[in-house]
């Protein structure tokens, strides 16, 4: 049973995250990309990783996309629809996928550890949002409170620099 | 016996006690909003002085349908330029997200040793703003894929709108789990169950610096001065929420994206037919799965104060899925009842009153909150 969602999700969000880069219209193209966030936390949730699901579906593709989304539709599409292919950057595009692909096989069968199965986890049926709670406040509490000074930074950055008298 | 056994082993048990789950509540939605529909209209048309439908049954009670006949034997017209993958998928997604929601609310007790929830998540109430987020999708992709201004300034106006009002919606509820200790939805009606509603903190178990009124077999009616501490950020937060689930839901006072004057009818102007419908369902469902999160949050869930749940005989679990839908009725009736006192705000103050006041109080209320909580430890 698993092992059958496992390889549908997987299918899903490698066949959509293709077809961002296939389509033409910008529109279809993030709504790939939509599909694509929603197969990869469903591979999280057969991971049993609940909570990584769940902000990935709440982060990903309920906020960031339908900002996405939104620019997009102010956009004048037709231009981009209209553009014909470029050859060379094709087949450049398929070489570098070629060599990535390789390296990666290589890598694998270079890993002895990759022909097993992980074992199982220690518990099952525990919160995982208590123990990432837990591990952010406790372990690392220094580098999570680094990172909320980093956003309040960035925030205020796009404060300053969207303000019309700087423009 | 071979097919009983069958039927109750665990795996096979959890199947069809889901499914038999999934389908009760399904219909029993659907056929709330088919009468929320005709409830809007009787309410309208008594607070308006008018006596709304009333030829087609006792009180117009087969209204609701006769109107759905009508619209699935209508002609469901396509204009020409418009995106017609988009412009079909658009009411499904617009409706599929809201019923999704109910899957983790928790409608009863229990029946017969079965939990009354679909879907007992850790993560509960996160799934349900993970779901509703999606929601806009539809609302958008209608407004884009119409080809027409109208529609697509709707959809424009519902996603900045859904965008901004999530916000407050998320930081508002941040108190209740600081204070339950749990993301799981049936968790924080237990919660309730033993400490007296979020909204109404009036009973609780019996322990020091408790002032005892009513003494009963389990819950003690009193007060005691964490509770009333509690209560202040509690009300915040139920306020908060409240006006954002209006905002979230395109009810009046935040209907911008289906203004009729200014609008036609925002993003649907260019459907007919069921798919038509499908927004107009989608809408009402929205609203329902909006009142049960809300009762499920602050108003107790399933519980009465001193009813016992459905582990003392099922007719008391039959008693606490009464009350769950009965509040979900109160609450929707509360969203019709300010539909038809209050007028539109303007887009712009929509905006400001989002962004710059239930945002900062939201996230006020949360400091407020850990601060009570701290000084409470402090003090024990």
């Amino acid at each position: 049973m698993l092992i059958i969602q496992f390889w549908v999700l997987s299918v899903l969000m490698l066949g959509s995250a293709v077809c961002v880069v296939v389509f033409r219209n910008a529109v279809n193209s993030a709504m790939s990309l939509v599909l694509s966030f929603l197969a990869l936390s469903g591979l999280y949730v057969t991971l049993d990783a609940f909570f990584i699901g769940i902000i990935q579906v709440l982060v990903y593709a309920g906020a960031v996309m339908v900002l996405f989304l939104f620019i997009i539709m102010l956009l004048d599409l037709k231009v981009e629809a209209r553009r014909t292919l470029n050859l060379a950057a094709v087949f450049g595009g398929l070489a570098v996928l070629a060599g990535f692909v390789f390296l990666i096989g290589q890598i694998v069968l270079s890993f002895p550890a990759s022909g097993e199965s992980f074992p199982a986890l220690a518990r099952t049926g525990y919160s995982d949002v208590s123990e990432v709670g837990v591990a952010l406040f406790g372990n690392f509490n220094l580098p999570f409170q680094v990172i909320g000074v980093l956003l309040l930074v960035s925030t205020i950055g796009v404060v300053i620099l969207s303000r019309r008298s700087l423009r | 016996m071979p097919y009983l056994d069958l039927f109750l082993k665990p795996e096979v048990f959890l199947v069809w006690t889901s499914v038999l789950k999934t389908g009760g509540i399904i219909g029993i939605v659907l056929t709330m909003v088919a009468y929320s529909v005709w409830a809007e209209r009787k309410v309208s048309a008594f607070i308006q002085d008018r006596v709304g439908p009333n030829r087609v049954g006792w009180a117009g009670l087969i209204q609701p349908i006769a109107d759905g006949v009508k619209l699935l034997l209508k002609e469901n017209f396509v204009p020409a330029g418009v995106n017609k993958f988009y412009f079909s998928i658009a009411p499904s997604l617009a409706m599929v997200p809201a019923i999704l929601v109910l899957a983790v609310l928790p409608f009863g007790s229990s029946l017969f040793g079965v939990p009354m929830v679909i879907a007992d998540l850790q993560v509960g109430i996160l799934w349900v703003f993970a779901v509703s987020s999606l929601g806009v999708y539809g609302i958008v992709l209608a407004g884009w894929s119409s080809n027409s201004k109208y529609p697509f300034l709707g959809g424009i106006r519902s996603s900045s709108q859904m965008i901004s009002y999530e916000l407050s919606l998320g930081l508002s509820v941040i108190p209740v789990f600081m204070i339950t200790g749990t993301l799981n939805l049936g968790e924080i009606v237990q919660y309730q169950v033993a400490n007296g509603w979020m909204v109404f903190p009036a009973w609780f178990q019996p322990g020091p610096g408790v002032v005892e009124f009513v003494e009963t077999s389990g819950a003690v009616l009193g007060v005691s001065v964490a509770k009333i501490a509690l209560w202040i950020p509690m009300m915040i937060s139920f306020v908060v929420f409240m006006v954002a689930m209006f905002a979230e839901t395109n009810r009046v006072p935040f209907d911008l994206p289906e203004a009729e004057q200014e609008l036609v009818a925002g993003y649907h102007t260019e459907y007919s037919s069921m798919r038509f419908a499908l927004f107009f369902l989608g809408e009402y469902a929205a609203i329902i799965a909006g009142s049960g999160v809300i009762v499920t949050l602050f108003l107790g869930g399933w519980s009465l104060p001193f009813v016992p749940d459905g582990s003392q005989g099922w007719v008391w679990g039959l008693v606490n899925i009464g009350t769950f839908f009965a509040k979900v009725a109160a609450v929707i009736f509360f969203f019709l009842w300010v539909r038809w006192t209050l007028p539109r705000f303007r887009f712009d103050q929509l905006m400001k009153l989002g962004w710059y006041f239930f945002f900062e109080l939201a996230l006020l209320n949360i400091f407020l909150t850990a601060g009570i909580l701290a000084w409470l430890q402090s003090q024990s």
